[in-house]
């Protein structure tokens, strides 16, 4: 996602070093916006809660707004009825964002295969990290959490992520 | 056995046939005849039954014996002061032409009516708004009739309006184009949810909006369908004690505890004393649980975070000591039919007896904020008030149903597991506003403590587990070194536990308010037919009673002092 002004430096020397300050910034300020619909959400809540303590990462200011939010956190069963919402959700929410599937429906429609249940949300959304877990241990949501800072330290600002990201929701 | 109500039943229904299925009088009647038995069955004083619990239908298409028509609708009711229960059993000739609608009589069945049209097709004339409740709106076909497809799901592409039924509503609260003007004002449309932080989930709140009083409000529900219902009759009787864990989430034991009851009811397996007391201690510390996380969120909703660290530290570590014992936080699936996955494990006493001091402080120190608080006695008190006809009208049940000052529980009265030998009280409200559901919460918190606190002192040493090999897996020397005890496992866990054939109904207290299961056996191991009486649906169904004609923001802590769970309310 280029800022403008380095978008004209190109590669240069002082993008790389744009790069390492913006990330490093970006990595310890996630502000997630959590789309809790199940079970998950309640360990999201002890996550949150003081013995696992999710601000030791710099991402205790949950956003329920999309738009004050840069990571998703999708925590539970995604059904048919709620595709639409998610998808316009995650739209809402500005560049760059990231995403976390946490938990085996969000990963894979879980023990729900059947009529209702969309079979894991990467077939409407792009998702950058998967929770394994029925639900996953709080443990599991900073294991991600990390991943996602692992993510956005090694990335380049100027590139625009999940460009040809097609869903089953997005017309064709 | 003749009991008094059979002796009303007979007197009353004297053409009808009846039946006893464990303690459930089943009426079997037509269509041309439902409505007036119904009718009967609600206002004859002797009789009273004020509780729909529930409605569901059996679709008999695949079924091993012929029925005398595809569908059969069945009611299930009772009468919360004598105890009874009645379920009524109607066939359909045609889902098309469908049956009358009762939502005139109890306000419960509006909701499970259309639950009944949604999963089946079935169509109930007279019905105000008959429209699908769990499915999409773009959803074609009638996912829990037999010949549907478990696997066709079916895309949404966009979420539905409502614009047609809250206008809808606005009439019938008497608003129409005329009193607007009057009052030199728009109405503003107000939509809450499903991903909203206030909603504890996925569930649509849309409110016509006089300034910010409600005027109109419409609820929708189903976000979070699953399809338990329909997923449980490709699974054997014990691989659906890890399903029943995902639909009160909160209190995931109580939901396994209140399941394998109803299957042992209907086997008469007799568990063992030590399972009977296992079970009671864990059924209410999980109460305890649920009323935890609800009180927590309910506060944080009024802005009093500093009682969500209160609450939620004591319930955070609660799992330590639940994880302990069941290997899982949340989703324990610690029950089987016959008994309990494992026995407690050593100094478990200790454990429980450090944890419950260490709620008692908890939940103390949130009390000493809010008891003698005049902010939230002004926030709470007659707010939402929710009178006993209304719910009892809309199948409230539990904490909601005693807020409102009616004193029914299961537990006491219609006891089982030996809770009648158990010293406890039930709170019971008297105003029916946010304030009562919170307290009462409060003192079942300290109820189920002395419950516990009586049963470890109790509980009985010995097995765990039945005796009974037909229905309980034999012990892993006699697998290994004998054929029968080989071919027995295997038989119990390929082909499940044979139950007899039947249909029966069994309930249970959950932390929510009665869970019952309503099962259709065809003497296989898998269900027919399993249908869950979700406490939430119910009082969900009845929020809009509660917050017209009060201010946008009580409808909120509103919505937390009810305690809706989705995996509960959508199955």
């Amino acid at each position: 996602m280029a800022l403008g002004l380095e978008a004209g430096l190109g590669d240069s020397v002082l993008t790389t070093k744009l790069d390492t300050l913006i990330n490093w910034g970006r990595q310890y300020s996630l502000w997630p916006m959590v789309f809790g619909t199940a079970c998950c959400a309640i360990e999201f809540m002890s996550a949150a809660a003081s013995q696992h303590d999710i601000s030791r990462f710099g991402a205790e200011v949950v956003r329920f707004s999309p738009r004050q939010a840069d990571l998703l956190l999708v925590c539970g069963t995604i059904s048919y009825k709620q595709a639409p919402i998610l998808k316009r959700i995650y739209e809402q929410m500005p560049q760059p964002k990231w995403v976390v599937s946490m938990g085996a429906c969000a990963g894979s429609g879980g023990m729900y295969d059947n009529y209702c249940t969309v079979q894991g949300i990467d077939s409407i959304i792009p998702v950058d990290c998967y929770i394994s877990g029925c639900p996953p241990r709080p443990e599991a949501v900073l294991d991600a959490l990390m991943n996602i800072q692992e993510q956005v330290r090694s990335d380049s600002v100027l590139r625009e992520r999940h460009q040809d990201f097609k869903g089953i929701l997005d017309t064709p | 056995m003749t009991t008094p109500l059979d002796t009303i039943l007979a007197s009353v229904f004297a053409d009808i046939t009846r039946e006893t299925v464990l303690d459930t009088r089943l009426l079997t009647v037509d269509g041309a005849a439902l409505y007036e038995v119904l009718k009967r069955l609600k206002t004859y004083p002797d009789l009273d039954f004020s509780l729909l619990l529930d409605i569901t239908a059996v679709d008999y298409l695949t079924y091993p014996k012929r029925a005398a028509a595809r569908f059969v609708v069945v009611y299930t009711l009772r009468n919360w002061k004598k105890n009874y229960l009645v379920q009524v059993r109607v066939p359909v000739a045609d889902p098309d032409t469908g049956l009358p609608s009762v939502a005139d009589l109890w306000g419960s069945a509006l909701w499970a009516e259309r639950e009944v049209f949604d999963q089946y097709g079935i169509t109930f004339t007279g019905h105000p708004d008959l429209r699908r409740i769990l499915n999409h709106h773009q959803f074609k076909g009638h996912p829990l009739r037999k010949d549907y497809d478990i696997h066709a799901g079916q895309v949404c592409t966009e979420p539905d309006s409502l614009e047609p039924e809250i206008r809808a509503r606005l009439k019938v609260n008497g608003v129409d184009d005329s009193t607007m003007s009057d009052i030199n004002t728009e109405i503003m449309f107000l939509n809450i949810g499903p991903s909203h932080p206030a909603t504890h989930g996925a569930i649509r709140i849309f409110a016509a909006l006089d300034g910010e009083t409600i005027m109109a409000n419409v609820n929708e529900i189903g976000y979070l369908h699953r399809g338990f219902e329909k997923t449980a009759e490709h699974r054997t009787y014990n691989q659906i004690v890890p399903l029943t864990d995902r639909l009160n989430y909160c209190s995931a034991l109580m939901n396994n505890i209140a399941y394998v009851k109803a299957i042992e009811s209907w086997l008469g397996l007799a568990i063992t004393e030590r399972a009977v007391f296992m079970r009671v201690i864990l059924s209410e510390f999980f109460r305890i649980q649920d009323h935890l996380v609800c009180l927590a969120a309910n506060l944080v909703d009024m802005g009093g975070l500093t009682n969500y660290w209160y609450l939620y530290n004591e319930k955070e570590a609660s799992y330590d000591l639940i994880s302990r014992l069941t290997g899982a936080r949340l989703t324990s699936s610690f029950t089987r039919i016959g008994g309990m996955a494992h026995d407690f494990y050593e100094g478990w006493q200790d454990d429980l007896a450090r944890q419950l001091v260490d709620i008692e402080k908890g939940v103390n120190d949130s009390l000493k904020l809010v008891a003698r608080n005049r902010i939230v006695h002004d926030r709470t008190q007659n707010v939402c008030v929710l009178s006993p006809e209304t719910a009892l009208s809309y199948g409230f049940t539990g904490p909601n149903l005693r807020a409102s000052g009616v004193g029914f529980d299961l537990r006491k009265d219609s006891p089982h597991y030996f809770y009648e030998s158990f010293d406890f009280n039930v709170p019971v409200g008297t105003t029916g506003d946010v304030y009562d559901r919170m307290m009462v919460r409060f003192e079942e918190i300290f109820e189920s403590m002395r419950i516990i606190r009586q049963a470890v002192k109790m509980i009985p040493e010995g097995e765990l587990f039945a005796a009974d090999h037909r229905y309980v897996l034999p012990e892993k020397s006699k697998v290994y070194n004998s054929i029968e005890g080989a071919a027995n496992h295997f038989k119990l866990i390929f082909e499940g536990v044979r139950v007899p054939e039947g249909a029966w109904y069994d309930s249970f207290e959950a932390a929510n308010g009665e869970l019952g299961f309503y099962f259709v056996s065809d003497g296989s191991g898998t269900p027919y037919k399993l249908k869950v009486r979700p406490p939430c649906f119910y009082a969900m169904g009845g929020f809009h009673e509660m917050v017209e004609g009060e201010m946008i923001a009580d409808a909120i802590i509103n919505l937390g002092s009810i305690n809706i769970i989705g995996g509960e309310l959508d199955r």
